[in-house]
């Protein structure tokens, strides 16, 4: 009892010295969770004098919500993928940044400039891409796997051991590829096929959940399961025999990208940031955590050579199309909001 | 806990009555501007129309409660029928929590029971030993259990180690794993009311039963069970209310699968639904079916004062 | 009498009770036990067992998440002693109002306002909260979090309070006052004193309940301010980690020192 009341008062003390040291600036980054290295951020620190705040969020939509709730204005910045980056940006959350601003701009690899959901770079840079699909524990299922049948219309071997990421955009555009119909349907055949499909497929799955999509896969607690190409090399690292799947019928392509939030309370510090993340050296080191793709040149040298052999990395020949997200209008939306709540329900 | 125990009258003398107001006037303004108004400013928020992807335009809609009751197909323009998603959600978290409450009655009473009848001394002990998980984080506790619980968990492993079954029992993300989370976070909620309630008990009326030669079982249900009921109601109550709005249990335990109220609310707030009338209208569903059951009990606790003469 | 007695102990005992009894305390403490004692694995696994080492307590305290979870500790201390304190005061005074002030009207209504917290979800609150700092515009942060939980523990604080004072008889504050004290005298000379213990256990308890709070806490806490249960649930929810399992072994330990200094402190009054 003595030694942990002493280590309660010892945690106190300690807390109170860390935050007394003083900052020269700071920064409130809202980013997905498990996504950046603290090295990074210590090195900003280091170089800027700028203390770094990190929360984390789970989906973009939880962040989207956060921000709508209240805390726009108190964040400086965050990091949507693709089609966020449009949401956000017809709602009025980013902020534009001028010309000359950012100085290691022109870094920026081509391909990733002019994208459609922030044509030119006004707001964002590139953070990382890569693709989002399933994956198999292969100690448990040895068959053909490079199909969407895994998740929506599995073997006995998957049935109830399943894990889906919480995820509406990521679950129903991978549904709607596997039925071969448009992400924002109007089309009611289609859109009551979607649901009879997901309807009909929940009965083999185990949980929905993103944040521990590695995590179930790595303990077995799930035989299969939805998950991001960069997790799977991770969960692969940890001991899991998985291998991920590049399904004939598609797969969910994307890219997350840094934005800078409007009203940001520290909006130089934010712009340095990204000017940071800008330089090849430091996004390599995310990649290279990470396990996914930067959006900038120069990074190759810095690059862990072994990650771009990963089975991640290489989709095979007959392997679809990745896609994007895409953006549905209010009333298409309000569709596939009742299809996820009757999923859930 | 002892919800009722600071409302009783007959202790009350007026030494400090002048100052009465200025004494309760801090509470006042603290509970009225940072409880009272903000559920008012709910109630509004539920009559709002929603604003597309989070947050509320002011105009007035009923779209909200129409949505929760009526069922206008997948596109909204079939003929309205009864909804029977959201009835099922509440449905789903009342038979959870129901189950809950059943599971903490039979383990709690017994235990309750126990207590109250050890010598004087040592029942603060039992109570102390009752209490003290309770004050760990309940975040804590029910990722504990899922630890203890998980296919690969330690239960699994000590139960096949002793050939006891020969694969690991599922029990993470089962509805069973969400009864038993609730069970285990609010469990003392219903031993402290019933530990009370039996303390109090005259045993001679027990006695009295016997020497009449009623069964133990007869006596337990037709002396003991009656006295000790407001005890039993108030602990069924503080499990069963929190039980209801939670969402720790199903979404750790559950595996988020299944919606219950508390998950179906912090959906529209802070997940993919971003529909916050409806969130508001659902908070007030769930806190008038609470505010009901509470005045149950209190109609029962004046009912057996009235009783006791 | 012999025969009396035992025939008395039988009436009261039921067959079965003490292995509920037991089996209850088992339920209570298994998950926490497993716990504390996987806390001390040396494995960065959670199935295998490599021996006994405090690595992931050092890992608390130096580790690539230190910096978050120190951070997020010193937030809740700072706002579950901001919290209680406030809501201890609150619920003292009003509490001397309730049970010393004499009937009034609105009396019953008094004690449903104060009770509101207990009687309404925690969700719910937690809802309103949001809606309502979204409406009037304030901005979230430290302050919405100690707003909250200041309101929320204030029936927390109360119920000990007002229960301890009820078991005063106001002889001892009449006595005083027939010996020309005046009324603010025998309310800070007389009746507080007396109070101490009901104030210490109200304080705990509303330290407890605002240390604990995860749900209204993650509706209204602002851009990068954690409290502990927040920082641990955003840790927990990517899977249960070996440095998780020694903070909640350190938090295990604060509850139970600070429970048995309420055990006692009641106990040594229960002795007078």
């Amino acid at each position: 009892m003595k030694n942990l009341m002493k280590t309660s008062v010892a945690a106190l003390a300690l807390t109170v010295g860390a935050n007394a040291a003083a900052a020269e600036g700071n920064l409130v980054l809202y980013h997905w969770f498990e996504y950046m290295p603290q090295e990074v951020l210590d090195k900003f620190t280091a170089e800027t004098g700028i203390e770094v705040t990190m929360d984390t969020y789970d989906s973009n939509e939880a962040m989207l919500a956060s921000l709508k709730a209240g805390a726009i204005g108190t964040y400086d910045l965050a990091v949507p993928s693709d089609y966020m980056v449009s949401i956000m940006g017809s709602e009025g959350m980013l902020d534009t940044i001028a010309d000359g601003e950012l100085h290691n701009k022109g870094n920026i690899a081509p391909e990733w400039v002019d994208v459609s959901f922030d044509p030119g770079r006004q707001s964002s840079i590139p953070y990382q891409w890569g693709s989002t699909s399933f994956s198999v524990n292969r100690d448990v299922y040895a068959g053909e796997i490079q199909t969407t049948d895994i998740l929506f219309n599995p073997p006995a071997e998957l049935q109830g051991r399943i894990n889906m990421l919480d995820s509406q955009g990521d679950v129903t555009a991978l549904a709607s590829l596997h039925l071969g119909i448009p992400q924002c349907s109007s089309d009611r055949e289609q859109l009551k096929a979607l649901n009879d499909l997901l309807q009909g497929a929940k009965a083999h799955w185990a949980s929905f959940n993103s944040d521990t999509a590695k995590e179930v896969l790595v303990s077995g607690d799930a035989a299969a399961g939805m998950i991001y190409d960069g997790f799977n090399s991770k969960a692969r690292e940890e001991g899991a025999n998985v291998e991920y799947a590049f399904p004939t019928q598609g797969y969910i392509a994307w890219m997350d990208n840094v934005v800078l939030l409007k009203d940001a309370p520290n909006r130089d510090s934010a712009l340095k940031f990204m000017d940071f993340l800008l330089e090849p050296e430091n996004i390599a080191a995310i990649t290279n955590y990470a396990a996914y793709n930067a959006g900038v040149t120069g990074v190759s040298e810095f690059l862990d050579p072994a990650l771009a052999a990963q089975p991640e990395k290489n989709p095979h020949a007959d392997a679809g199309n990745g896609v994007f997200i895409q953006v549905c209008d209010e009333a298409t939306q309000a569709v596939y909001d009742q299809i996820w709540t009757n999923l859930k329900k | 806990m002892a919800a009722g125990a600071a409302s009783g009258g007959s202790a009350v003398t007026d030494t400090y009555k002048d100052a009465r107001t200025w004494l309760l006037l801090p509470a006042w303004l603290t509970l009225t501007i940072l409880v009272a108004a903000p559920v008012f400013m709910m109630l509004i928020y539920s009559f709002l129309t929603k604003e597309f992807r989070g947050g509320v335009i002011w105009e007035f809609s009923l779209a909200a409660y129409d949505q929760f009751f009526f069922d206008r197909g997948l596109f909204g323009d079939d003929p309205a029928k009864i909804e029977w998603t959201y009835i099922l959600i509440f449905w789903r978290s009342i038979w959870q929590a129901g189950a809950a409450t059943i599971l903490s009655l039979v383990i709690g009473f017994p235990t309750a029971y126990f207590i109250a009848t050890r010598p004087e001394k040592s029942r603060p002990l039992w109570v102390f030993l009752i209490t003290i998980p309770y004050w760990v984080n309940l975040l804590i506790r029910t990722v504990s259990m899922k630890f203890l619980l998980r296919d690969q968990g330690p239960l699994n492993d000590f139960l096949i180690n002793i050939g006891l079954i020969d694969s690991p029992i599922h029990i993470v993300n089962t509805n069973f794993a969400v009864q038993l989370g609730l069970f285990y976070s609010y469990l003392p909620f219903m031993v402290l009311p019933i530990y009370a309630a039996v303390e109090r008990y005259n045993f001679s009326l027990s006695e009295a039963a016997a020497d009449l030669y009623a069964t133990k079982a007869t006596t337990l249900r037709r002396i003991l069970l009656p006295a000790v009921k407001p005890g039993v109601i108030a602990g069924c109550i503080l499990v069963f209310v929190p039980s209801m709005g939670s969402f720790l249990a199903p979404d750790l335990l559950g595996g988020a699968k299944n919606f219950m109220i508390g998950s179906l609310i912090e959906e529209q707030f802070k997940g993919n639904a971003g529909n916050w009338p409806f969130g508001a209208a659902a908070s007030m569903i769930l806190m008038s079916m609470v505010l009901v059951l509470l005045m149950f009990y209190a109609r029962q606790q004046a009912k057996s004062e009235k009783a006791e003469g | 009498m012999a025969t009396a007695k035992s025939a008395k102990f039988d009436i009261k005992a039921y067959r079965g009770f003490k292995a509920i009894t037991l089996l209850c305390l088992f339920v209570l403490y298994a998950p926490l036990i497993v716990v504390t004692i996987y806390s001390f694995n040396a494995s960065a696994s959670l199935t295998n067992w490599e021996g006994v080492s405090f690595r992931w307590y050092v890992d608390v305290f130096t580790g690539p998440e230190s910096g978050k979870f120190k951070t997020a500790a010193l937030n809740s201390f700072i706002i579950a002693i901001a919290a209680a304190t406030m809501a201890t005061t609150l619920a003292t005074l009003a509490a001397t109002g309730m049970v010393r002030g004499g009937k009034f009207k609105l009396r019953s209504a008094s004690f449903g306002l104060i009770s509101l917290p207990l009687m309404v979800p925690e969700i719910v609150t937690a809802v309103a909260t949001l809606i309502f700092f979204n409406a009037i515009g304030f901005d979230r942060g430290i302050m919405t979090i100690l707003l909250a939980h200041t309101a929320f523990c204030v029936p927390f604080a109360y119920l000990p309070i007002a229960a301890r004072m009820q078991g005063i008889e106001d002889s001892y504050e009449q006595a005083a006052m027939d010996l020309y004290a005046n009324k603010r005298q025998a309310f800070t000379k007389i009746l507080m004193p007396l109070m101490m213990p009901g104030i210490i256990s109200g304080f705990i308890l509303a330290f407890i309940v605002s240390l604990d709070d995860f749900i209204i806490t993650n509706f209204v806490k602002g851009a990068g301010v954690e409290t502990l249960p927040t920082a641990i649930f955003g840790s927990v929810k990517q899977g249960i980690k070996p440095n998780i399992m020694a903070i909640s072994t350190m938090l295990l330990g604060l509850s139970v020192v600070m429970v048995t200094i309420s055990y006692f402190v009641s106990k040594a009054d229960n002795t007078k």
